[in-house]
C-alpha cells in the first residue's frame, strides 16, 4: 500500500532537471543489480579497449612474424602468437573495434526501423498493420544466420555488409514488440485525450507512443546484442565477415581452429572474448529490463 | 466475552522501499467477537494491512511486529507455514474485491471449491461429497442453478455472481473469521444490496465474526456492529456503529460531512482540512 | 449548447447495440447527468460524442449545428473531456508541462509560458507542479491536472466520465467543488456520467437515467430529491442508494 505523495527532496524546476532526475533514479535502480554493474563494467571494458586499441596493444596486429609463430603465452606475448606470429593479445584488442562497430552499427539500424514499423502497424492497424506486419513475418521465417548468410553472400563478403545483413534480421522482432506495446496504449486514457487535443496520428505515435515503447526496445536490443555478436562471428568464421588480414574474433577463432589442439590459446584468447562480451550484454539486458520495463514491479 | 476469534495489540507493519521505511500501520489493537466489525478509511490508512496481516500475507518486504497477534487462539506472529496454510482458508477466510483476480481463470468454480472442501474438511475428501458439498454450498449462496455455475470459468459468471462464488469458495474451509475487503465496491448499487444481504444472513446463521474492510462510510454505517475508523495507520476512532453519527474525531466528522447526500443538497460540500495532530495518538 | 439526437453505436454488427438511439440536449451553464449501472452504455455515450468511438449513428450538434463525422480542431477547442481513472490519462513519462502544452500546440493556441502556470493556479495547484511526472503526484492532484489540461483550450464544455470514482471521499469533495466553481466563473456546460446518483443529485440539475443502451427516465433532480420518479428502473436504483448511502 502506497503512502500520499512521495516527498521530494529535491523540488524540481525546469524541463531539463526534470529529465535529469529521471535518470539519477533509473541509475539509481540499475545500481541495486550486481550481475547488471558486472555486464555494464565488461561492456564499458569493451568500449575503452575499441576507443584505446592501439595505445593498448603492444604490437601492431597485422605485421607476421614467421620466426615467431605459434608461440605459448608469456611476459612478451600475454595471449601468445599465432600460426602468422601475430601477437593473439594485440589482435584481441583490436577486434574489440571490430566488435564494437558491428554492435553500433546494428543498433542504429535495428532500434529506429523496428520501432518505426511497429508502432505505426499497431496504432494503425487495418491495412497498414496487415501489410507491415506481414512483411515482418516474411523476415522473421527465415533462422537469423541463414538470411545474413544469404544476403552477405549476395553483397559480397566484408565487414560492414555483413553488419547489414545482422540488422536486416534483427529488426523484426523488435517490431513485434513495439506493436504489442503499441497495442497496449493505444486504448489508453492519456493516448485518448492526446486525441482530444487535435493531435494528428503521426505526433500522436512519434510523440506520446513511441517514447513509451523506447525502454523496452532497449531491453530488446540489449538482449539480442549478444545474438548479434555470435552471429557476427559465426560469419567471420565462415569467410563471409571481416577479411583478412582484419582482425575479428570470430575469424580468429576459425583461422586458428586447425592449430587448436597442439596452440589451444589462439582459439581460446578471441573465443573467451567472444564468451564474456556476449554474457557482459545478457547480464546487462536483465538489469535493464528490471529498470525499464513498465510492467515490472514498481 | 469468552476468548475472542481475534486479537490484536500494538500492531505494527512497515515496508521497506526505496525511500526507507513506510509505516503503513503504527499501533493497532481490537478484539472479534462474533460480530461485524468495519474497518473504515481512505486509501493509504492501513486498512488492508491490518486483514494482510491477520492472515500473514504481507509481501516480505513487511515487517509486523505486535504485541499479540492470534486469529482462534493461535499466534499468527509464531505459527509454522504449515499452521498458518491451515488456518488460511480453514479457520479465516479472505474475501477480495474483485472475484476475477482471486480465482483461478482456467479451473471451473465448482472445482475451486472442491478443493477447498478437499484440503480444509477431511470429512469431504471423497471426490463426491466434495462435489455434492459444492452443489450444497452454491445454493446456500442463493445460486439458483448450482450444477450449471459449478461448470462455469470464473470469466464467465457476472460480478455479483462471481462474489457469491467467491464467498461460497471462502465458506466451503468452514473458517469462523471472515475478512471481507472491499467486497462490493467493484459492484453496482443494485447487485450489492443482494449480495450484502446474503453476506450478513450467513455471518449471523453460521456465528462467524466478519472484518469488513472499506472505503465506504455510510454503508459500514449501515451494515456493521461497530466501527474503527483508520487514519495515517492508526485507529483514531472505535464506536458502535449507529453512534456514527455521534462520532467525535474531527476526521470521522470531516468524512461524514464531505460525501454528497441525495436528499441533502450542499453547496459546496465541506472539505477535510487534515490535521497533523490527527497522525499522534490521542 | 450540446444536444445528441438519436445516438446508435454498436460494437458487434449483430448482436444488440451497446447505445440504442439516446437523445438529450443541455442548457448552457448547466450540468446535466447520465446515470446508470456499469455496462449500460453511458461511457460510450461520452465517448461516441467525443468522437473517440469512430462511426456511431445519430447526431450530436452543438449550439444548434451538427458536428462532422470526424472530429475537427474547432470542435476539440469547444469540447473537452475528462477521464475517470487519474492514473491511466496522463502520460506517464512526459512533465506536467508539457501534457499541459500538447493541446495548445495542437489546436494552435498561444503558447506562452505563463499559461501553462495560470492553467495549474486555476485547480488549485502550485505552478511549481508543471515540472513534476504524474507519478510523483497523488490521485486527487493528478485529476486536477487532468482538469487543468482539458480546460487550458478553454473548451465551452466539458464531458465528465466519472471524474470523482477512483478517489476517496474527502478528495472527490474538493474535486467536486472545484468543478461547481470553475463552472460558475467561466459559464461551462457539463455532461457528467457517474454510477454515484448522490454525485449526480450534487452536480446537476438535470439528469438521464440509462439502462441496456437506453434512457430509461429523464427527470430534474428536484423530482428525484423528491423521489418523484416513473421508471422502475429509477426507483430501484433510488432505493438501492438510499439503503446505503
Amino acid at each position: 500500500m502506497s503512502a500520499s505523495a512521495p516527498v521530494l527532496q529535491r523540488p524540481p524546476s525546469g524541463a531539463r532537471a526534470a529529465l535529469l532526475r529521471q535518470l539519477a533514479d533509473g541509475w539509481h535502480a540499475y545500481r541495486q543489480h550486481v550481475m547488471g554493474m558486472v555486464g555494464l563494467a565488461l561492456v564499458v571494458l569493451l568500449l575503452v579497449v575499441a576507443l584505446f586499441a592501439p595505445w593498448i596493444a603492444p604490437f601492431d596486429p597485422n605485421v607476421q612474424d614467421l620466426q615467431q609463430r605459434l608461440l605459448p603465452p608469456s611476459a612478451l606475448y600475454w595471449f601468445g602468437t599465432d600460426h602468422l606470429g601475430r601477437d593473439v593479445f594485440s589482435r584481441v584488442v583490436f577486434g574489440a573495434r571490430t566488435t564494437v562497430e558491428i554492435v553500433l552499427l546494428v543498433t542504429i539500424i535495428v532500434a529506429p526501423v523496428g520501432l518505426v514499423i511497429g508502432t505505426t502497424a499497431g496504432y494503425a492497424g487495418g491495412l497498414v498493420d496487415e501489410v507491415l506486419m506481414r512483411i515482418t513475418d516474411i523476415f522473421l521465417a527465415f533462422p537469423g544466420l541463414v538470411l545474413a548468410l544469404g544476403f552477405a553472400a549476395a553483397l559480397g563478403p566484408g565487414l560492414t555488409n555483413a553488419t547489414i545483413a545482422i540488422a536486416l534480421t534483427a529488426w523484426p522482432p523488435i517490431a513485434r514488440l513495439a506493436r504489442a506495446e503499441t497495442l497496449s496504449l493505444r486504448k489508453a486514457d492519456f493516448i485518448a485525450a492526446v486525441r482530444l487535443q487535435g493531435a494528428t496520428p503521426s505526433r500522436i505515435v512519434l510523440r506520446h507512443i513511441l517514447p513509451l515503447c523506447i525502454p523496452s526496445v532497449i531491453v530488446r536490443v540489449t538482449l539480442n546484442m549478444a545474438g548479434v555478436i555470435l552471429t557476427a562471428a559465426g560469419l567471420g568464421f565462415l569467410g563471409l565477415g571481416a577479411q583478412p588480414p582484419l582482425s575479428e574474433w570470430g575469424a580468429m577463432v576459425s583461422s586458428g581452429r586447425q592449430f587448436m589442439i597442439d596452440s589451444p590459446w589462439v582459439v581460446a584468447a578471441p573465443g573467451l572474448a567472444i564468451a564474456a562480451i556476449t554474457l557482459a550484454f545478457n547480464l546487462a539486458g536483465d538489469a535493464l529490463r528490471d529498470v525499464l520495463d513498465p510492467r515490472g514491479d514498481r | 466475552m469468552a476468548q475472542p476469534l481475534v486479537a490484536v495489540r500494538e500492531l505494527r507493519v512497515g515496508f521497506r522501499t526505496k525511500a526507507g521505511i513506510v509505516d503503513a500501520v503504527r499501533g493497532v489493537g481490537f478484539d472479534l467477537g462474533r460480530e461485524k466489525l468495519g474497518i473504515v478509511g481512505e486509501s493509504g490508512s492501513g486498512k488492508s494491512t491490518v486483514g494482510r496481516a491477520l492472515m500473514r500475507l504481507l509481501p516480505r518486504s513487511a515487517a509486523v511486529r505486535a504485541e499479540r497477534l492470534a486469529v482462534c487462539g493461535t499466534d499468527v506472529l509464531t505459527a509454522s507455514d504449515r499452521t498458518m496454510r491451515d488456518i488460511r482458508g480453514g479457520r479465516i477466510g479472505l474475501i477480495m474485491q474483485d472475484p476475477k483476480y482471486s480465482l483461478n481463470p482456467v479451473v471451473t468454480v465448482g472445482e475451486q471449491i472442491a478443493e477447498v472442501f478437499r484440503l480444509h474438511r477431511p470429512e469431504y475428501a471423497g471426490k463426491r461429497a466434495a462435489r455434492e458439498a459444492t452443489l450444497s454450498i452454491l445454493e446456500q449462496v442463493k445460486i439458483r442453478d448450482p450444477e450449471r455455475v459449478a461448470s462455469l470459468y470464473p470469466h464467465q459468471v457476472s460480478g455479483g455472481m462471481g462474489q457469491r462464488v467467491m464467498i461460497a469458495s471462502v465458506l466451503a474451509g468452514g473458517p469462523d473469521v471472515l475478512i471481507a475487503d472491499e467486497p462490493t465496491s467493484a459492484l453496482d448499487v443494485t447487485v450489492r444490496l443482494e449480495v450484502l444481504a446474503l453476506l450478513d444472513e450467513l455471518v449471523a446463521s453460521r456465528g462467524l465474526g466478519l472484518i469488513f474492510i472499506s472505503h465506504d462510510l455510510n454503508l459500514v454505517r449501515k451494515f456493521c456492529d461497530r466501527v474503527l475508523i483508520m487514519y495515517a495507520g492508526r485507529v483514531v476512532e472505535a464506536l458502535a456503529a449507529r453512534d456514527l453519527g455521534n462520532a467525535t474525531h474531527p476526521y470521522t466528522r470531516g468524512l461524514l460531512a464531505s460525501m454528497p447526500h441525495i436528499h441533502e443538497p450542499r453547496d459546496p460540500l465541506p472539505t477535510l482540512v487534515r490535521d497533523p495532530a490527527w497522525r499522534e495518538p490521542a | 449548447m450540446i444536444a445528441v439526437e438519436d445516438l446508435v453505436v454498436r460494437f458487434d454488427r449483430r448482436g444488440a447495440p451497446a447505445v440504442g438511439g439516446v437523445s438529450f440536449a443541455i442548457a448552457p451553464g448547466s450540468t446535466f447527468g447520465l446515470v446508470g449501472e456499469s455496462g449500460c452504455g453511458k461511457s460510450t455515450v461520452l465517448r461516441a460524442i467525443a468522437g473517440l468511438i469512430p462511426g456511431h449513428g445519430g447526431r450530436v450538434l452543438i449550439d444548434g449545428k451538427p458536428v462532422p463525422e470526424r472530429r475537427d480542431k474547432p470542435f476539440f477547442s469547444r469540447v473537452q473531456m475528462v477521464f475517470q481513472d487519474p492514473y491511466g490519462s496522463l502520460h506517464p513519462r512526459q512533465t506536467i508541462a508539457a501534457q499541459l502544452a500538447e493541446p495548445l500546440r495542437n489546436l494552435g493556441l498561444d503558447r506562452s509560458p505563463g499559461r501553462v502556470a495560470d492553467a495549474l493556479v486555476a485547480v488549485g495547484l502550485d505552478p511549481a507542479f508543471q515540472w513534476r511526472f504524474p507519478h510523483e503526484l497523488s490521485g486527487g492532484q493528478r485529476q486536477r491536472v487532468a482538469i487543468a489540461r482539458a480546460l487550458i483550450v478553454e473548451p465551452q464544455v466539458l464531458l465528465l466520465d466519472e471524474p470523482t470514482s477512483a478517489l476517496d471521499v474527502s478528495v472527490q469533495a474538493e474535486i467536486l467543488n472545484l468543478l461547481t466553481a470553475l463552472r460558475r466563473e467561466r459559464g461551462l456546460t457539463y455532461l457528467l456520467v457517474s454510477h454515484d446518483l448522490a454525485v449526480v443529485s450534487h452536480m446537476c440539475s438535470r439528469l438521464a437515467v440509462m439502462q441496456r443502451g437506453h434512457i430509461v427516465e429523464e427527470l430534474e433532480v428536484e423530482a428525484l430529491r423528491a423521489r418523484r420518479v416513473t421508471h422502475p428502473y429509477t426507483a430501484e436504483l433510488l432505493a438501492a442508494s438510499e439503503a446505503y448511502g
